[in-house]
């Protein structure tokens, strides 16, 4: 087969049925390519669409109007804007405290350092089998805190239907009862309510938190570190001063990136929120968002209210398209700006 | 210098030819103190972050926990073959249901893989700098953070209002969606990351684009590109929001006179437990329970098959 002085040659131009093949290939290739952008073009410009006939109708008052009445016809989502605004922020916050410090965790070794410790005491830190454990400790709680996004949002519901609501109840209506006064604690907790609501949303977004955080951490430079420590900077010291300022672009990316998952997030709120139209500070009372308003009234719709509803779906459409572009600019800077410094 | 600790006290005028170079410093000042507030704060942030770590974890095991405990009760073999009980009905099962899911995320795989794919190779190989490719990474980006009842919006608008009713075709497109940008960006990775010298040589073999790709790239990299359809599948197994208006919920088998009828309203999984949650019937109630184990069972066991996938993919 290999004999070159004739026969079968193992390396030959390409037959003119080959490059046929190549063409169309590369072609078919490209008219993906072309699909995949057409079709996200094609998806806001349907919502917009069909959108459009409310747009006129509504107008800018739609944003502003507080009450929704399919019977009378009179529709605003201000009451829903602010839900969504304001369970993000206040599971945002939470998320954010919880997903940084277990992305600090995982990132600076403390509990592959403690395994080892642990391992020294009965010697066997250099075992072949033991003293890999370490690393395989680590890994694993890495995938554990994976698995936090890998549960789907429905199960979250229920967990927080049958779970979290009947734990945090007894709670709020004590803190309601001595602390009524404080706006936040203004009203009971009945059942739905938006804390519940904000417990599971930080929850859902967390594991998004922690995995670019964690990412942005372990790429900041080793001899940054390395520098402080030879300073004589304890670890926090370091961690603080040295390594928060230098991932602090990817962390805001990846908060970002959070915001505009649970601005969009739709089962646990539409379970666990209470689906009222109303504007309250309190976190025990029952409130809406736009994607549980989706969620609820998409179903049983009306034809001449679907126009309505895809108002909203745009609304919902741009903001959060609006936060994640704005992660991801931020993200993509952050990673090309530490590869310039290193 | 001047800020080292010495102790003033042991501090002795050098003598000639005999200089140490440690006198004068107070060994026992360098070493670790917990009296010593900066290591203190070190120690005490150090647990602060394990305790937060570990209390992220909870709600993991409280899940899994309640669904063991109160799925596990009811989990015979007759809930995978019987139909969702009418209320105030005992026993039943959501045969349909999983048959629903499966029938629906098969369909969306069927569309999004090739698409995908394909997609992938144009960002990797065919035209990796051209302008469209970063304007199909936006695109897929932007999916990524599409609100995944916006894709139920979208098949809403365009196939039930055109097709009249609710489908297990709406559905499916709906899924194709969220499932597109995960295949397509992981896709790329994986066939980035296939070593340039299996590149290089099958383009000195004299291989066309085509058959590199089929012959040394996509065999190369498809330890990964099923890891990323493993996680659009697992993704689009649980999405319940862009199922509710297309899909919508089905009491019945997904057959309509002795064969598969797609045009129809589908029962799914993740729908049965967002409808029997909020029903006031103990049984609905517990059945949603039983479904969101075996929900939970499919989405993990399809997550597992990923990574194991990712383990085997060649790097450079």
């Amino acid at each position: 087969m290999t004999d070159p002085s004739g026969g079968t040659q193992i390396s030959q131009p390409p037959t003119r049925f080959q490059q046929v093949v190549d063409v169309v290939f590369r072609r078919l290739c490209h008219g993906f390519a072309w699909l995949s952008v057409l079709l996200v073009a094609f998806i806001v410009l349907k919502i917009a669409t069909a959108a459009a006939p409310a747009l006129r109708q509504q107008g800018l008052g739609f944003l502003t109007g507080t009450t929704w009445d399919p019977n009378t016809g009179q529709f605003g989502i201000l009451p829903e804007i602010w839900g969504t605004v304001f369970t993000s922020c206040l599971a945002l916050m939470i998320g954010t405290a919880f997903g940084v410090a277990a992305a600090i965790f995982l990132s600076e070794g403390f509990l592959a350092q403690f395994v080892f410790r642990t391992l020294k005491v009965a010697g066997l830190e250099f075992h072949p089998f033991f003293g890999k454990l370490p690393d395989q400790v680590q890994a694993f709680l890495k995938n554990l805190i994976e698995l936090l996004a890998a549960i789907p949002s429905v199960v979250y519901g229920l967990w927080g239907l049958f779970v979290i609501i009947p734990l945090i109840r007894p709670m709020c209506n004590w803190l309601n009862l001595k602390l009524g006064w404080v706006p936040f604690f203004g009203t009971t907790l009945t059942g739905p309510g938006v804390l519940p609501a904000v417990i599971v949303l930080s929850i859902m977004i967390l594991p998004t938190i922690t995995a670019i955080s964690r990412d942005a951490l372990v790429s900041v430079p080793a001899k940054l570190r390395m520098a402080a420590y030879g300073m004589g900077a304890t670890r926090w010291e370091t961690i603080l001063a040295v390594i928060l300022p230098t991932a602090a672009r990817g962390i805001v990316g990846a908060v970002i990136l959070a915001f505009g998952r649970a601005l969009g997030e739709t089962m646990a709120l539409a379970m666990l929120v209470g689906n009222a139209n109303r504007i309250s500070l309190s976190l025990f009372s029952p409130a809406n968002s736009l994607a549980a308003l989706l969620a609820n009234n998409f179903p049983e719709a009306a034809k001449k209210d679907v126009a309505v509803l895809m108002y909203a779906a745009l609304v919902l459409l741009a903001i959060t398209l609006f936060v994640n572009i704005i992660g991801s600019v931020i993200l993509e800077r952050a990673s090309s700006g530490l590869e310039g410094r290193r | 210098m001047n800020d080292m600790t010495i102790n003033q006290h042991s501090v002795q005028a050098p003598s000639a030819g005999d200089i140490n170079p440690f006198a004068g410093v107070d060994f026992s000042e360098l070493e670790k103190s917990l009296r010593r507030p900066r290591t203190l704060i070190d120690l005490l942030m150090s647990g602060l972050v394990a305790a937060m770590t570990l209390l992220a974890l909870i709600p993991l095991f409280s899940v899994v926990w309640m669904l063991v405990w109160h799925g596990g009760q009811r989990l015979t073999l007759s809930i995978f073959t019987q139909l969702p009980p009418a209320p105030l009905e005992e026993g039943g099962g959501f045969g349909n249901a999983i048959l629903g899911t499966l029938v629906m995320v098969a369909l969306a795989a069927l569309i999004s893989i090739p698409f995908g794919i394909l997609s992938a190779v144009f960002l990797a190989e065919t035209g990796p700098q051209s302008r469209l490719a970063s304007a199909v990474r936006f695109a897929a980006k932007v999916l990524t953070g599409f609100p995944s009842i916006l894709a139920g919006v979208f098949a809403y608008g365009t196939l039930v209002l055109l097709m009249g009713g609710y489908s297990a075709i709406a559905g499916a497109v709906a899924l194709f969606i969220l499932m597109l940008p995960t295949i397509v960006l992981t896709a790329e990775d994986a066939i980035r990351m296939v070593p340039a010298k299996m590149r290089e040589a099958a383009i000195g073999m004299g291989a066309t684009t085509t058959q590199t790709v089929w012959m040394v790239l996509l065999p190369t990299a498809l330890p990964g590109i099923l890891t990323g359809v493993m996680l659009a599948v697992a993704r689009a197994a649980g999405e319940t929001a862009p199922l509710l208006f297309t899909a919508l919920f089905s009491n019945y088998w997904l057959f309509g006179g002795g064969q598969v009828d797609l045009e129809q309203p589908t029962a799914s999984l993740a729908v049965l437990i967002y409808n029997f949650a909020g029903m006031p019937f103990e049984n609905q109630v517990s059945l949603a329970w039983v479904a969101a184990l075996v929900l939970v069972s499919l989405v993990l066991v399809t997550n597992l098959i990923g990574q194991a996938f990712s383990r085997r993919q060649i790097h450079e």
